[in-house]
């Protein structure tokens, strides 16, 4: 027995754990920064301190504030910011289960085709009418009915026995070129305006926030992240392949039914609101993977947080581009996204 | 007690057993030599409940393995399945605790790192506790994964070629821990090996598999002999016995010559 060596491996074990967390910590501090930068900015060009003065009053701070600056803030900016900050995490968190589950670095709900689906589904809505349902309401709840679908069609293959992950991701894009051109079909027998407004939706906008939206991603979140974080270490033993992993005692039938839903429900309900979102799902969590290894218990809520800050800070840029004018965040997260990813392919060459 | 009666398995039109029987006790090393595929890891995997039987009854100290208690089932045993590539970014120590996953908080308790460093450093491995896995060789993989399917506090053991990647060191260091634990823990342990003189040092009983059929069985002393090696691997051995009476297997160059004429000749 080594008692001394054994007391140093596991203190350089803790150090490792000390490194990990505060790599989480200082991404969370960041994360915070492009929050507040996120209020700051915005068409009506309010000055710092008046937005700080704001935000200070509405967490109960006697400071004096203009009420239309109020308003801007806590009905219009603050929605936003956060609506950011959350679909970014869940796009985070949904492509690194997709990559665990699917022991691929390339699988995001992007990639399998579900995105593609909530944007078929609310273009279908757009194109056949709401059927008397409030437009606001309908076409949020096709795309999350057509998101669901494509998953449920993942699900049923998750679930025969003798079906690897690789038949699953191949089954995944085959699902992203189908819903493509159904999605094309729409867009092509629609009149201009209609095409247009389909078009609008699938670049993808935070400005359709509010707080009753909010209210709802933000709770499908919370239960979905707790239920993820209890399968945490299950998780981590599936990166040693499925077949240790069933040695190890995780049902993996289970297991993948479990995660796939949870990140198809968690997908299609921001997707729903906020259109399609691509690369925030792919590279999050290779981000969060180079930082902080593959133990979910980090690497988990670092792919939530990195995820946020790319979109938080995608929404500042799409303010910020164009004065006074608002950019698709859709579209600025791909150009932020691509030299990202090109870094991390050449990086991992090293 | 490990029972296994009149077992039938088949993957399509492969059988992989046929109508096999056999009982494995607890505190012996059992070893299962025979050809490639001819059943000895489908069997391994027929056991831990991952492939299904066509017929027949696998039983442990009275539990019959049914397909509703599966996870039940499963605790009672460590299973080293035969790959061992570990691709992924974990220290070495993170996954010889992942052995112990149903225990496993979100904040990791001394008590089970330290469980987990005792268990490689009785194979002489602490040095690498903290090295990231996918920076390490395969055989330095295959001593990882041994170490946490012990973690596991097994009572049927299951190794399938657990050897396969080691140098003449490893490989002695693997099988003489697995050798006195199974002694010490009484427990029931089976593995496949490919090496007969491996084999013969160390299985208390030895299982020879032939097309899905056991063939023979018993000690090796008895089993190995030169007809077995040529019925079962069609290969010409000689088989002499040291001072202990363990049979040493020694195999005789087959054909090649005639090959290697062949070839001139047709070139």
């Amino acid at each position: 027995m080594h008692s001394d060596l054994i007391s140093d491996a596991i203190s350089t074990q803790r150090r490792s754990e000390k490194r990990r967390w505060s790599v989480i910590c200082i991404l969370l501090t960041v994360l915070i920064l492009s929050f507040v930068l996120d209020v700051a900015t915005g068409p009506s060009l309010l000055n710092i301190k008046e937005v700080a003065n704001a935000l200070l009053s509405l967490l109960g701070a006697p400071v004096q504030v203009d009420p239309t600056t109020q308003v801007i803030v806590s009905s219009l900016r603050l929605p936003i910011a956060i609506m950011a900050v959350v679909v970014g995490g869940v796009l985070g968190v949904g492509g690194a289960e997709m990559q665990t589950l699917l022991n691929n670095p390339m699988a995001s709900p992007y990639t399998l085709g579900m995105a593609a689906a909530a944007g078929f589904g609310a273009a279908l809505v757009l194109y056949f009418g709401s059927l008397g349902i409030d437009t606001n309401l309908a076409v949020p709840l096709g795309a999350f009915v057509c998101c669901m679908l494509a998953a449920t069609f993942l699900f049923a293959l998750a679930t025969m026995r003798h079906i690897s992950s690789g038949q699953l991701i191949l089954a995944g894009i085959a699902l992203l070129f189908l819903f493509q051109s159904l999605l094309s079909l729409v867009q092509f027998v629609s009149s201009p305006e209609l095409s247009q407004q389909i078009l609008f939706w699938l670049f993808g906008s935070l400005s359709k926030a509010s707080w009753s939206n909010l209210a709802i991603i933000v709770s499908v979140t919370v239960v979905c992240m707790v239920f993820l974080v209890r399968d945490a270490w299950k998780l981590t033993a599936l990166r040693l392949g499925e077949e240790r992993a069933k040695s190890l005692g995780v049902n993996i039938t289970q297991l993948r039914l479990r995660t796939l839903l949870i990140v198809a429900v968690m997908t299609a309900t921001v997707t729903s609101f906020v259109g399609i979102i691509g690369f925030v799902g792919i590279v999050a969590p290779n981000i969060a993977k180079i930082l902080v290894g593959e133990d979910q218990r980090f690497f988990l809520p670092l792919s939530f947080i990195i995820g946020a800050f790319l979109l938080s800070s995608a929404s500042v840029l799409s303010k910020v581009i164009v004065p006074g004018a608002l950019f698709p965040i859709g579209i600025v997260t791909a150009i932020i996204g691509v030299p990202f990813f090109f870094w991390l392919i050449l990086g991992k060459r090293r | 007690m490990l029972e296994v009666n009149n077992l039938n398995v088949s993957l399509d039109d492969l059988i992989l057993a046929k109508d096999m029987s056999f009982t494995l006790e607890p505190g012996k090393v059992n070893v299962i030599i025979g050809p490639n595929g001819t059943g000895k890891s489908t069997l391994l995997k027929t056991l831990f409940g991952d492939i299904k039987a066509n017929s027949g009854e696998i039983k442990f100290s009275d539990e019959v393995l049914a397909r509703k208690q599966l996870a039940q089932w499963r605790k009672q045993f460590g299973y080293m399945p035969q790959d061992i590539r570990l691709d992924v970014e974990l220290s070495v120590l993170e996954v010889v605790l992942l052995g112990q996953l149903n225990t496993l908080g979100f904040r990791l308790e001394d008590h089970v790192i330290k469980e987990a460093l005792t268990a490689l450093d009785k194979i002489g491995l602490l040095h690498l506790a903290n090295r990231e896995v996918n920076k390490l060789s395969g055989g330095q993989c295959q001593m990882i994964l041994f170490a946490q399917a012990l973690m596991r506090k097994p009572k049927i053991l299951m190794l399938d070629e657990p050897v396969s990647a080691l140098d003449l060191h490893f490989q002695h260091v693997l099988l003489d821990h697995l050798d006195t634990q199974t002694k010490e823990q009484s427990w029931v342990t089976l593995m496949v090996l490919h090496d007969l003189n491996l084999a013969a040092q160390y299985a208390d009983n030895l299982l020879v598999l032939k097309d899905g059929k056991l063939v023979a069985s018993g000690h090796p002393s008895n089993v190995l002999t030169p007809q077995l090696v040529k019925d079962v691997y069609n290969v010409d051995a000689h088989v002499t016995k040291d001072m202990s009476g363990t049979p040493f297997i020694r195999t005789v160059r087959s054909k090649t010559e005639l090959l290697t004429d062949n070839h001139q000749q047709s070139a």
